[in-house]
């Protein structure tokens, strides 16, 4: 059935059933590689979200729950021209070794800047702790987070 | 024809390393087989095999290694923009394509900087003389009267040239001779620089940069279904319900190998649920009992190889001790499952894939599935970091055999969680014994015995199809054997032998021949729990001497290098000699030079325990590294960090969960590895050699990190775990 589902600021329609989950809509319906593929249980964070700001494991997420609310992936945070100062965080940092991770780790450090502008290491890694990396690239990313925290003065 | 081939070293063995200048000339001379070229050169030989110069000034480099998020692309295109002089922004990789590039068999074993990297260096080097040569003619000046510039060739007198006007003239076609020198090490601009990763921006915005964002017209999606154990058959299915469900395309059954394919990602999965629901399975093969899997193991049969021995006598008055410590299977557990696209068409199958090889790939699917391995080609597209043999393979061909059945349409398969988790190939259960002496402050006897399964079993075997599948089939396949591998890499018994200077040593690689769980490469091999090891029980045996630990060590090597970076490590940490734990908070050293050729690596690192609940928690690691010349030094820390804090959670968290009935591991919850509040800080010192070979070092901090954390351990409360990993329930034992 058609489902419409506004995604980066753009009304979307897409014909798919309501309980599917929202990740398999986001990258085969609109081809968006942000939300990555991860465990699919909500263990990893790889597939993480913004809906109106707020992290979202999509995942598990019937696309259907959605309704009016705002979806927002790593394409809607920022571009390579224009990146968010998150994305440009993590790129100045060389926060990644193979990056898989990343995704999810900027929309959910997204989430707590838009939570907490000026957070401390330690609210770094509370709010990443759910979102796993396997290269052991942890610390930098954090540096980017706070990098991001810093630059921005609060998002 | 018979005149004996002497190489550079055989001649120098032969006559002590007097006169070198005619080194293999008379084998070229008497034209029995091509030079010998360095690098991968020598088995990919002409120019265009690397470069390309391209019309608008552009090279495009090709290369047989892969990034495997090691950052390896943008190290290799530092090497070629150095050499041929253009901006690093001018130079495109193109990596890992049967049908396009070098074959460098595995990205494996950092060994892609030695093997693709000095290939790149040389063969670049000599296209730029090439095109100097070129320019020197067209301009009419002699080309030492030439300069260039960010891929422009300028004369003397104002007139220039660019490489993409040359591009037409120049022969790549023909043989590298390795005979142009490249620059030396004080007039690299690029090389040396911690130049930002290429691949980084798109993973950062959502570019196509993995596998999983690879998107084919009218693609279809796949899933498989595994046996409930090892070996098990399927007796039956539900068809019927299978094909009624929505989106469904293709039932795939090939004896138990269980596949399906759907319109849509998400059917395909729903499909996958009910095909395990109504699917009936028998046998399989039992594994050993946790319990006892040791001892288990250890019985099985096993060829026993002793891969090192000097002898002098053992004093009378020696302190004898012994221990054995062991290490479980433990899994890459890659971020995101394994994942494969395959198309079939016209009798030709083309594979994008994450494989570490995709030649070895493509011959092993080729012989799999009956096809002309020309008819086949591997494309590799960058999947999460995978740190050796995991699932990457494996999905390609269940891939094949997917798309094979829906002739024509593209297939995407994306493994799930638990298939990566429960199939993928581990890193093998070992033990390791150790016999150790001291007098007068000095190790005097050193017997060491490793038992371990195959750290080998990648396609590409000549005796075997190693790919999961293909062992399901009706007309099943059989993985190659277990083999020894030669030193210095080895195996499962990679850096088991020590470079301590022992006077008495004796080394022995029991190599276990039987497969009861399926084990494969990962990250160092046998490297990991071998320098766990041997560095645990050189904390011991400085111990039993009354000798501190990093003096104890200093007191066995000469090697200049070796003992720098332990010296630097201890100076980043401010070791201090005979330091002491406080039965909650200690230190320990751990130290090797990976593959005993590669990089020099020592960690220390500072534990806290926690003697009620059993958890040891790493606040900080310091590290020391020498790679030989730097590439690129921001690249060279991310790969030694990365490696300490997986290491770390190996050590503190991670083994594969099973039962005699099959593997329990299954997701993140009966697999738990480190997480962001547990990392450590690390502060790593890199000592740059310029003017000596690059190291491979993307395994080299794994082995020290472990033994450094359980020497802390020991140091903290003066009990040793020898079994990894240190968990709670391990802790609390051992400080019961």
């Amino acid at each position: 059935m058609a489902i419409s589902l506004k995604v980066n600021g753009a009304t979307r329609s897409v014909d798919a059933e309501p309980d599917t989950p929202l990740l398999y809509v986001l990258r085969n319906d609109l081809e968006l590689n942000g939300a990555k593929y991860g465990c699919a249980m909500t263990q990893c964070g790889a597939c993480t979200v913004l809906v109106n700001g707020a992290a979202r494991r999509s995942c598990v997420t019937p696309v259907g729950s959605i309704g009016d609310n705002e979806v927002t992936t790593l394409e809607g945070l920022g571009t390579l021209d224009k990146p968010h100062p998150l994305q440009k965080a993590f790129i100045d940092e060389q926060a990644a070794q193979c990056g898989y991770c990343a995704s999810g780790m900027i929309m959910a450090a997204a989430d707590l800047l838009n939570r907490n502008p000026q957070p401390q290491e330690a609210d770094v890694r509370a709010a990443l702790a759910d979102n796993l990396c396997r290269c052991g690239t942890h610390n930098r990313i954090i540096r980017a987070v706070l990098r991001a925290a810093q630059q921005t003065g609060g998002l | 024809m018979n005149a004996p081939h002497l190489t550079r070293r055989d001649f120098i063995a032969t006559f002590g390393g007097i006169v070198l200048s005619f080194t293999l000339v008379p084998k070229i001379v008497l034209g029995q087989d091509p030079a010998r070229l360095p690098g991968s050169l020598q088995t990919n030989r002409t120019l265009d095999a690397w470069l390309r110069v391209n019309a608008d000034g552009s090279v495009t480099v090709f290369t047989g290694k892969v990034e495997l998020g090691q950052g390896i692309m943008t190290a290799l295109a530092q090497i070629a923009a150095e050499e041929l002089d253009v901006p690093l922004a001018r130079v495109t990789m193109v990596a890992g394509d049967t049908g396009r590039t070098p074959n460098e068999g595995q990205t494996a074993g950092s060994q892609s900087i030695e093997q693709s990297g000095t290939a790149l260096r040389l063969a670049s080097a000599e296209v730029r003389a090439m095109l100097l040569d070129l320019a020197a003619r067209k301009l009419g000046v002699a080309a030492n009267m030439l300069k260039v510039t960010d891929g422009i060739i300028n004369a003397p007198d104002g007139r220039k040239v660019g490489y993409g006007d040359l591009a037409a003239a120049a022969n790549l076609k023909r043989e590298a001779t390795a005979k142009v020198p490249p620059k030396p090490a004080a007039q690299h601009t690029i090389v040396g620089k911690s130049v930002p990763r290429i691949d980084i921006p798109a993973k950062m915005t959502g570019g196509a940069a993995f596998v999983q964002d690879v998107r084919l017209p009218g693609m279809v999606h796949g899933r498989v279904v595994r046996p409930p154990r090892y070996g098990a058959r399927l007796d039956s299915f539900d068809e019927a319900r299978i094909k009624a469900m929505p989106g469904v395309i293709a039932v795939v059954r090939d004896g138990s190998f269980l596949g399906v394919v759907a319109q849509r990602e998400e059917q395909a999965i729903n499909a996958r649920l009910v095909l395990m629901e109504f699917a009936k399975w028998s046998g399989g093969s039992e594994l050993p009992d946790p319990a006892k899997m040791y001892e288990q193991l250890m019985s099985l049969r096993s060829e026993a190889k002793v891969i090192g021995d000097k002898n002098a006598p053992v004093p009378a008055d020696a302190k004898v001790i012994e221990a054995t410590y062991h290490r479980p299977y433990q899994a890459h557990a890659a971020i995101a499952p394994s994942c494969a696209l395959a198309e079939f068409k016209d009798g030709k199958l083309t594979v994008w894939t994450h494989s570490q090889g995709v030649f070895p790939l493509r011959a092993t699917i080729s012989r799999a599935l009956g096809l002309q391995p020309r008819d086949i080609r591997c494309i590799h597209a960058e999947g999460p970091g995978c740190y050796g043999h995991n699932g990457a393979d494996d999905v390609a061909f269940d891939a094949a055999m997917l798309a094979r059945a829906v002739n024509g349409r593209p297939v995407r398969l994306q493994w799930m969680r638990d298939d990566e988790f429960k199939w993928e190939p581990y890193g093998p259960a070992m033990t390791m014994k150790v016999k150790g002496a001291v007098a007068g402050g000095r190790v005097v006897d050193w017997v060491y015995d490793v038992w371990s399964q195959s750290h080998n079993m990648r396609p590409g075997d000549p005796d075997g199809i190693n790919l999961l599948g293909s062992w399901y089939l009706a007309d099943a396949k059989r993985p190659g054997p277990a083999r020894h591998a030669a030193q210095p890499n080895g195996a499962g018994d990679r850096n088991a032998i020590t470079l301590y200077d022992f006077p008495r040593q004796r080394t022995t690689h029991h190599l276990i021949m039987d497969n009861p769980v399926r084990t494969s490469a990962l990250r160092t091999l046998g490297a990991y729990a071998n320098v766990f090891a041997i560095e645990s029980f050189m904390d011991e045996l400085a111990a039993a001497a009354g000798i501190d630990p990093v003096a104890f060590r200093l007191a066995h090597i000469k090697d200049e290098r070796e003992r720098a970076v332990i010296e630097a490590v201890a100076k980043a940490a401010a070791w201090k000699p005979g330091e002491k734990g406080d039965g909650r908070r200690g230190r320990g050293i751990g130290y090797a030079r990976y593959k005993t050729v590669a990089t020099f690596n020592a960690v220390i690192a500072e534990v806290e325990v926690n003697r009620t609940t059993g958890i040891v928690r790493v606040p900080r690691i310091w590290a020391s590294a020498d790679a030989g010349q730097i590439i690129n030094p921001d690249g060279l820390t991310n790969q030694i960090e990365g490696g300490i804090i997986q290491s770390m959670s190996w050590t503190l968290h991670e083994h594969v969960r099973f039962d005699r009935n099959g593997i329990l591991s299954e997701d993140w919850m009966s697999y738990p590895i480190l997480t962001m509040p547990d990392v450590p800080m690390v502060e790593t010192v890199l000592i740059d050699r310029p003017n000596e070979r690059s190291l491979g070092a993307g395994e080299a901090a794994q082995g020290p990190a472990a033994a450094a954390i359980a020497n802390a351990f020991a140091a903290a409360t003066g009990k040793r775990i020898r079994e990894l990993p240190l968990t709670p329930e391990r802790v609390k034992a051992a400080l019961a």
